[in-house]
């Protein structure tokens, strides 16, 4: 198995927040998604998105429901709420700035 | 606002735990079968998809561990600290035990002693606004509080301007006639609005109204609670029924409540008003009352003070014979209630908590030692990942679950040492000490017990902290940290005996001089014999004796029928028992001395021709009374060495004339003996210039019987009481106890009795505490240092000096300790001197004497330890490494 680029840290609250603004998704769902958008670059380990979704339930910034998949399965549907979209526009505003800088400091002069 | 929001759903989920992890499990095995499923779609086995997921997805009890950390409160390690704290000290049970048994002592004795100090000094009387309510009083020459006369009660109560008003009280006994015969009861004479003035409502009937104290009013009564159900069976219907007191009628208007007392009469039975004026209180100079106060909004007790003060002024120009020098005392009423307790109290909460700061030194040094033998422990957690934060906490954890144990066992400790105590004050002196029913566990005492309980957690969980180096812990691995402990320890540990013995010297001296404070009191000289003297107090009752003659007949006839009893050496009659006050004075004037109206106070006693022989007391010049010395003769008075020398300096004074202050002829007597000095007063009081009249001159209705016995002079007394009631039935009797007795159980005594006893257990404690400390130290060096020691035998160190070697560290320690202990015992003796009794604060013997107990006792507590070392075998020393 090829190496992977780990992920970019703190981003990947980020990266939830942001794929719940397309629709609710269960946690398998969101790592898919993830994994979908990014063209198999970005993989999280899986599981380490759990602990990353009891932060932003606590936070306010999810809600959770349990819900019956297409395949009749009992999952929980995280959805994004107003907070969230909140937090969600003041963390992709700071990422683009840090991008941005990082990006004129690696620009060859 | 998020915050709190936050901390509600973490609330809400702390009490869903169960189900928050079933649904994480839930989620995260859902997600795991859909990964696996997909892998399947591709083409993979479903075995090899299985364990994909399960990579994939990661470390599956570490991340539901870490979610648990996003919503829970730690609770889940801090039950896991507490699991193994629990197991840490099941371990090792002596050490649990005795860190939690010497802190429940601490804990118990210092929030037992609280408990006294609240009901005491912090509690309010159970009066309306006690703090407004003053304690009225004149003061003499000689007292610094002295009775007020009734006259001058009059114009105080009608000149001032500071109380809205103004209440007197003075003692009083009946003899209350019962169908059983005649019985003395106590009774307190108050003026109509006293109740008022403290604010205090009966339970039944009602109070005196104004205008019902003058001479001549109605006779009435109200009943004191304990009384109406003793007496009257808590008849309801008892309100309006008349009693007969001392042979007049007198109807019942009241009965007062349950919880009303009044310590300074505690034992009043029954209260009735002034009424008329008594035999002494038709003159100005008869003081038998004492005034309480309730001061106007906006007076301060100081102005209130002033205001008296000039009164009692404009009185003395007024009239000068009675007056001149009598000023005024204004005081709260708690003062006067409870300041003869406050320094006993106050010494023993110091006492208790300097015990409890032992108890907490000694715990925390025992945490010290065991974290020392831990080590090891630390180290290899600390290797396997535990994190700085994550040891400290389990070593917190251990140390709050000895501090939660340790005051549960001390509550415990305290509850019971609060009822015991107060059943061992006995019960004559606990009626006078009303705030003991007060003592208990209640909201001063729980918060109090709170604040030792924290101030115990914080010394129990913090010491292991500072303790931890974490520099140390690879040390600790390679197990060759010997020397670093060793330093370590005689750093902290050793310092921390230093003080525990400091401690204990402090609480030996204070014990120490305690002690001989009181042996001081017990034998201090009072001038006759106190022992085989037993005594009794007579009521007879006035109307049946009203002349002169029929009272001394009667004495005559006590005289004679107890002196024939067998075993009976002598009797004597006295209007004052010794060693009781000094009280009942007398103001004199020497004939032909110069006079300028100054009220020269001495004791006054009457006494029968065999009372002073019956005493023992020493004639020293002149002569005794006879029994000739009776109404038909002029008077005479025997006095004392202390008046003889005040008043006759360098001359003899048989044959004097003494006087009144206006040399009224009909008070001229003259001075027919001397006498060494009897002890009037109490035992802690000043010997006072004393004079004696002949009874059968002066004869009086109430009166005491000294009877000097040949054999046990407490199995007398029963026949003492058979015979006064064969002489009349109708003689009410009182008091019957023993002179030794009588001195044991005064109230001087048996408060120098009860500190001296308390302090000298707490020193007991705070002794052992300190040696054992010592000898854990010592010991545990010695452990420590075993290898060292076998290396510098082997290099031909002799075992004398491996004993020195040992003995000298110990010595230092104590050497210390016993230094800053006498120099801080010399401090603290200073500051309770006022319970000190013919002894001074640095009182050498006492000094002198802890010193050597202790150093006996260190010296003790370190040969083990330095016996044990000297006996190493180089060899095997060496070669457990």
């Amino acid at each position: 198995m090829a190496k992977k680029p780990d992920l970019l840290p703190g981003t990947l609250d980020m990266l939830i927040l942001k794929t719940l603004t397309r629709a609710p998704l269960h946690g398998y769902g969101i790592a898919l998604s993830i994994k979908r958008y990014s063209d198999d670059v970005l993989t999280v380990e899986e599981g380490s998105l759990y602990p990353a979704l009891q932060r932003l339930l606590l936070q306010g910034w999810v809600k959770a429901e349990w819900k019956l998949t297409e395949t009749n399965r009992r999952a929980r549907f995280y959805t994004l709420t107003a907070a969230g979209r909140k937090q969600l526009g003041i963390e992709l505003s700071e990422f683009e700035q840090m991008i941005a800088a990082i990006g004129r400091v690696l620009q060859d002069a | 606002m998020q915050r709190i929001l936050q901390f509600v759903r973490k609330v809400a989920w702390a009490f869903g735990r169960r189900r928050f992890r079933a649904e994480l499990n839930e989620e995260m095995a859902f997600h795991r079968e859909q990964a696996a499923k997909d892998l399947i779609a591709g083409g993979m086995t479903p075995e090899a998809a299985r364990y994909a997921a399960m990579r994939q997805f990661g470390n599956a009890t570490r991340l539901r561990e870490k979610s648990h950390e996003v919503v829970g409160f730690r609770m889940e390690t801090v039950v896991q600290d507490l699991r193994f704290a629990l197991r840490q000290l099941r371990r090792n049970p002596g050490f649990a035990a005795t860190a939690v048994v010497i802190l429940a002592l601490g804990m118990g004795v210092s929030v037992a002693i609280f408990g006294f100090v609240d009901a005491a000094l912090l509690q309010p009387l159970p009066y309306a606004q006690p703090n407004r309510l003053m304690d009225v009083a004149e003061t003499g020459t000689m007292f610094r509080r002295s009775d007020l006369s009734r006259d001058d009660y009059d114009d105080w109560k009608r000149l001032n301007h500071s109380f809205s008003s103004l209440a007197a009280y003075g003692g009083s006994g009946f003899l209350l006639l019962t169908p059983s015969g005649a019985v003395p009861v106590p009774a307190t004479r108050v003026s109509d609005g006293f109740f008022r003035t403290l604010g205090v409502k009966p339970m039944l009937g009602r109070d005196f109204m104004p205008g019902e104290d003058p001479p001549g009013q109605a006779k009435i009564a109200m009943l004191s609670y304990g009384t109406w159900l003793k007496r009257y069976g808590g008849r309801r219907d008892i309100v309006g029924q008349a009693i007969n007191l001392n042979e007049d009628t007198y109807t019942i208007v009241g009965v007062l409540p349950r919880d009303f007392s009044f310590a300074l009469r505690a034992n009043a039975e029954f209260w009735v008003p002034l009424l008329d004026k008594n035999g002494c209180e038709v003159r100005r100079t008869c003081h038998n009352l004492y005034g309480i106060g309730r001061l106007r909004d906006g007076v301060t007790p100081g102005a209130a003070l002033q205001e008296m003060k000039a009164i009692a002024a404009q009185l003395a120009v007024e009239y000068p014979v009675s007056n001149q020098g009598q000023g005024a005392s204004v005081m709260p009423l708690s003062e006067q209630i409870v300041g003869k307790v406050r320094p006993i109290l106050l010494t023993l909460l110091g006492g208790a908590g300097l015990l409890l700061l032992i108890a907490c030194v000694n715990v925390a040094s025992l945490l010290l030692v065991r974290s020392e033998s831990r080590k090891r422990e630390v180290a290899v957690r600390g290797a396997l990942g535990a994190t700085p934060m994550r040891l400290i906490r389990q070593f917190m954890t251990e140390g709050l679950l000895l501090a939660a144990a340790g005051c549960a066992g001390g509550v415990v400790c305290a509850v019971w040492l609060m009822t015991l105590l107060t059943r061992l004050v006995p019960k004559e002196m606990a009626a006078s000490l009303t705030f003991l029913s007060g003592v208990g566990m209640n909201a001063h005492t729980a918060v109090f017990a709170g604040v030792i309980a924290l101030l115990a957690a914080a010394v129990l969980s913090l010491t292991p902290i500072l303790r931890l180096s974490f520099l140390e812990i690879h040390e600790g691995m390679s197990d060759g940290g010997r020397g670093s402990a060793g330093r370590f320890w005689s750093r902290i540990g050793a310092n921390l005996v230093a003080v525990e013995l400091a401690v204990a010297v402090v609480l030996l001296v204070g014990a120490g001089l305690l002690g001989k404070s009181f042996y001081r009191l017990l034998h201090v000289e009072n001038g006759f014999d106190t022992s085989h003297l037993a005594t009794v107090q007579v009521a007879a009752p006035d109307k049946r004796y009203p002349k002169t003659g029929q009272k001394v007949a009667l004495y005559r006839e006590i005289t004679h029928r107890l002196s024939s009893l067998p075993g009976v050496q002598s009797v004597g009659i006295t209007s004052d028992l010794p060693v009781q006050c000094n009280c009942d004075t007398d103001w004199i004037r020497i004939v032909g001395k110069p006079f300028h109206g100054e009220h020269n106070e001495v004791d006054e006693r009457d006494v029968s021709p065999g009372y002073l022989p019956t005493l023992g007391a020493k004639l020293v010049r002149g002569r005794l009374f006879t029994e000739d010395d009776d109404a038909s003769k002029t008077e005479k008075i025997v006095i004392n060495e202390a008046l003889a020398q005040k008043y006759f300096p360098g001359e003899d004074p048989i044959g004097q004339m003494v006087g009144n202050g206006n040399l009224d002829p009909k008070a001229m007597r003259e001075i027919i003996g001397v006498i060494g000095n009897v002890r009037e007063g109490g035992l802690d009081e000043e010997l006072w210039p004393s004079e004696y009249q002949a009874i059968y001159q002066g004869p009086d209705t109430f009166f005491s019987v000294a009877v000097r016995t040949v054999q046990d002079e407490k199995s007398v007394l029963p026949v003492v009481v058979r015979t006064l009631h064969e002489v009349d039935p109708n003689l009410g009797t009182m008091n019957e106890s023993t002179m030794t007795e009588q001195i044991e159980s005064s109230q001087t005594a048996l408060l120098h009795r009860f500190s001296s006893w308390l302090v000298g257990g707490f020193a007991a404690m705070a002794l052992v505490l300190g040696v054992v400390g010592l000898y854990g130290v010592i010991a545990y060096s010695v452990s420590q240092r075993t290898r060292e020691i076998g290396v510098r035998m082997a290099l031909g160190a002799q075992r004398s000096s491996v004993y020195k070697m040992v003995l000298t560290q110990a010595g230092r320690l104590t050497a210390v300790g016993l230094g800053a202990g006498l120099i801080c015992s010399v401090g603290a003796s200073l500051l309770m001197r006022k319970l000190l009794f013919g002894v001074a604060a640095w009182d050498a013997p006492t000094l002198i004497g802890v010193a050597a107990v202790l150093s006996f006792f260190a010296l003790l507590a370190s040969y083990i330890p330095a016996r044990r070392a000297a006996r190493v075998n180089p060899t095997e020393a060496l070669r457990a490494e």
